[in-house]
């Protein structure tokens, strides 16, 4: 089949994840990561980042695929159930939520930056390494602490269910792909 | 005159378990499969060879593989 420009995006998600263990505040491009699924699905109707250009995806595909660190059995009938991934949906809602209010508190002055990256949202990992200091409110480096954690929590779980199950099981119940599927429906008007 | 009737192997997606990830469409050689409207998956019958190689790939494993007669 061919290939095309898009199908190297991989490279691009790889190189995000590395980027934020040497300068934490490079997590902000990650809202990239996080608008453009939503604005096709607004704007076109469709889930067309995650049909092409999700970059994430395709390291679970190489990784579980090409380099064959998966079972590839199948995933679980409850992980696929509507509402295991709308619930998942709105727990990621919740301590995304509770990532921005982290966030204002620092901006407020009412809470100092922690310098961590919080795993599985429990595991607080020190991450002070990739921190250099900031030329804007240390609320910046808050949000990037809080954006990475996000990542690199979706990553361990993709991870961890791409091993157990098929290469891409994380695309079962990952929030953005729920969320823009969720959109599509609405838009075009099915149940 | 006696028409033949052939066995023919198809895709068949479970419409409402599908995550509409786009994962099979990557992998169909005759892009037999595709996502629409980005609610789910829907194969073309006409150009599906039943090779399997969307439902080997799904993630939510909800692709089977059918016997229809044609
Ligand atoms: S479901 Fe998530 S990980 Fe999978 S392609 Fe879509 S956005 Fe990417
Ligand atoms: S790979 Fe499976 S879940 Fe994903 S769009 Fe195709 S049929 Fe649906
Ligand atoms: S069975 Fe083969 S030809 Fe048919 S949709 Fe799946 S990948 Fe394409």
């Amino acid at each position: 089949m061919k290939k095309h420009w898009y199908d190297y995006l991989w490279i691009v998600e790889l190189t995000y994840l590395i980027l934020g263990f040497f300068n934490i505040l490079f997590a902000w491009i990650g809202l990239f990561f996080f608008f453009i699924p939503l604005i096709i699905a607004v704007a076109r109707g469709t889930k067309g980042y995650c049909n092409r250009y999700c970059g994430r995806g395709q390291v679970f595909g190489l990784l579980g695929g090409r380099f064959g660190l998966s079972r590839k059995k199948d995933i679980p009938k409850w992980m696929k159930s509507k509402a295991f991934r709308y619930g998942f949906l709105i727990w990621f809602f919740i301590m995304f939520f509770q990532m921005l209010w982290n966030t204002y508190l620092v901006f407020a002055g009412a809470q100092n930056l922690r310098q961590v990256v919080t795993l599985l949202w429990t595991f607080k990992l020190p991450w002070n390494w990739a921190y250099h200091g900031t030329l804007f409110h240390p609320g910046v480096a808050q949000f990037a602490f809080g954006f990475y954690s996000v990542m690199l929590t979706s990553t361990v779980l993709g991870l961890i269910t791409m091993i157990l199950f098929k290469p891409r099981s994380w695309c079962v119940y990952c929030p953005m792909g729920t969320m823009t599927q969720l959109i599509c429906k609405v838009k075009n008007g099915s149940k | 005159m006696d028409s033949v009737k052939k066995k023919r192997r198809k895709a068949a997606v479970n419409q409402n378990d599908c995550v509409a990830c786009g994962c099979c469409a990557k992998v169909c050689p005759l892009s037999a499969i595709q996502v629409v409207k980005g609610v789910a998956a829907q194969v073309d019958g006409s150009k599906c060879v039943g090779c399997g190689k969307c439902a080997r790939e799904c993630p939510a494993s909800v692709i089977e593989i059918r016997e229809v007669e044609t």
